[in-house]
């Protein structure tokens, strides 16, 4: 059960995006801009660094939801299961493995972070945007993870539902849903399942 | 020297919002629905949160920035911000803030950290489900700024005269009227 009332049936981080919407919307656009917008490291290589430091984080929300879309843009969930388990031996570039050393830095604490983890990523063609861009996206998964886990937010466990989130954010990017549009097909499939589940474990 | 290349060497978070004004944009929006809008708890209050737990993530500039910010926000007193970031329990606020300050100070380590207890207490004392919302996002959001801010390792100077300063214009127009001195015309309207 979460600590507050947040609204029924909205799993992880929409949960509490549904409950405060005013600080949902610049939440949202952050991701939107870090994650989906045109930028010289590809979304998927961006996705990659969000569900790295979420996995590090044990936030199994974030980690999956930001890993399915990873595999959604590359093509390969084998990609980030490696990544998240030893990123220096997963088949990504040396750039993008110096950045991730550089993430896996600040998800510890940003003093972390020294001039030789710069200097790697610099030497193998990180400009300043994308170190930039990489020490916020770590900073801002280490702000994602605990407000999932520290509001106790519904997770379920539920490869189906992550797939569709995870197509939905590689196509569709983190802006709000518009108030028109419904809930989508898949948490009310979660939520039903877990209900089943529930009720089959009370018997 | 920064890391990075950020605009007329300006300190701290300035630096890189003015490198990347794109982020910048809801970043300030976003600190000021947290720490400035109107709130059932004060801003006083919600800036030592952020104080207390920049204090705790040892980010130099932050916690003298909003600790200054707090300080203007509860009628100039220091002295009161020091004793909450060495010993909130001892220090002159209620027994609602202390409850919600561990609360941040566990999010500050971990968001599974926080346990039921925790929030139970901050209940019994009075707290709503809004209060605790923003306290685990305050404490959370400072863990991304104070990365951030020390991630990039930006210029932070000891000026406390400077810090003082600010904090008291921060206090009066709030995070995204100021931001517009160091962001381009357009990133910075609201």
């Amino acid at each position: 059960m979460s600590h507050i009332s947040l609204p029924e049936g909205f799993p992880g981080i929409t949960a509490g995006f549904a409950f405060r919407p005013e600080t949902a919307k610049p939440m949202r656009e952050l991701a939107h801009i870090l994650l989906h917008e045109p930028n010289s490291l590809t979304p998927g290589e961006r996705e990659l660094i969000a569900a790295y430091v979420s996995a590090q984080n044990d936030c199994y929300f974030c980690h999956t939801s930001h890993g399915a879309a990873a595999a959604c843009h590359l093509g390969s969930s084998e990609i980030v299961k490696q990544v998240k388990t030893d990123f220096e031996t997963a088949p990504v570039s040396s750039k993008l493995k110096a950045l991730l050393a550089i993430a896996g830095k600040v998800q510890q604490n940003g003093k972390n972070v020294t001039s030789s983890d710069i200097d790697r990523a610099r030497r193998l063609g990180a400009t300043d945007n994308e170190i930039h861009d990489t020490v916020l996206i770590a900073a801002a998964f280490s702000m994602y993870n605990r407000y999932v886990d520290g509001l106790a937010t519904w997770q379920p466990h539920d490869e189906t539902m992550y797939a569709q989130m995870g197509k939905h954010l590689a196509e569709e990017g983190y802006r709000k849903r518009p108030a028109d549009q419904p809930e989508p097909e898949y948490y009310r499939t979660a939520r039903a399942t877990a209900e089943n589940e529930l009720a089959a474990e009370t018997k | 020297m920064a890391y990075i290349r950020v605009p007329e060497e300006l300190p701290g978070i300035r630096g890189l919002m003015a490198f990347r004004p794109e982020t910048a944009r809801p970043m300030n929006d976003f600190v000021e629905t947290l720490l400035h809008a109107p709130h059932s708890l004060t801003p006083g209050e919600r800036e030592l949160i952020a104080t207390y737990v920049s204090y705790l993530n040892d980010c130099y500039y932050c916690q003298t920035c909003h600790g200054y910010i707090a300080a203007a926000c509860l009628d100039g007193d220091e002295d009161l911000v020091r004793r909450v970031k060495a010993d909130f329990q001892h220090a002159d606020i209620s027994d609602k803030l202390k409850a919600l300050l561990v609360i941040a100070g566990k999010v500050q380590k971990s968001g599974k950290s926080v346990t039921t207890e925790d929030v139970e207490r901050a209940r019994s004392l009075g707290a709503t489900d809004l209060e605790i919302h923003d306290t685990v996002l305050i404490a959370a959001a400072f863990c991304m700024f104070n990365r951030y801010v020390d991630g990039l390792r930006t210029w932070q100077p000891h000026d406390e005269a400077m810090y003082r300063e600010r904090g008291k214009r921060i206090a009066r127009d709030g995070y995204v009227f100021i931001s517009q001195e160091y962001l381009p015309a357009e990133a910075g309207a609201k």
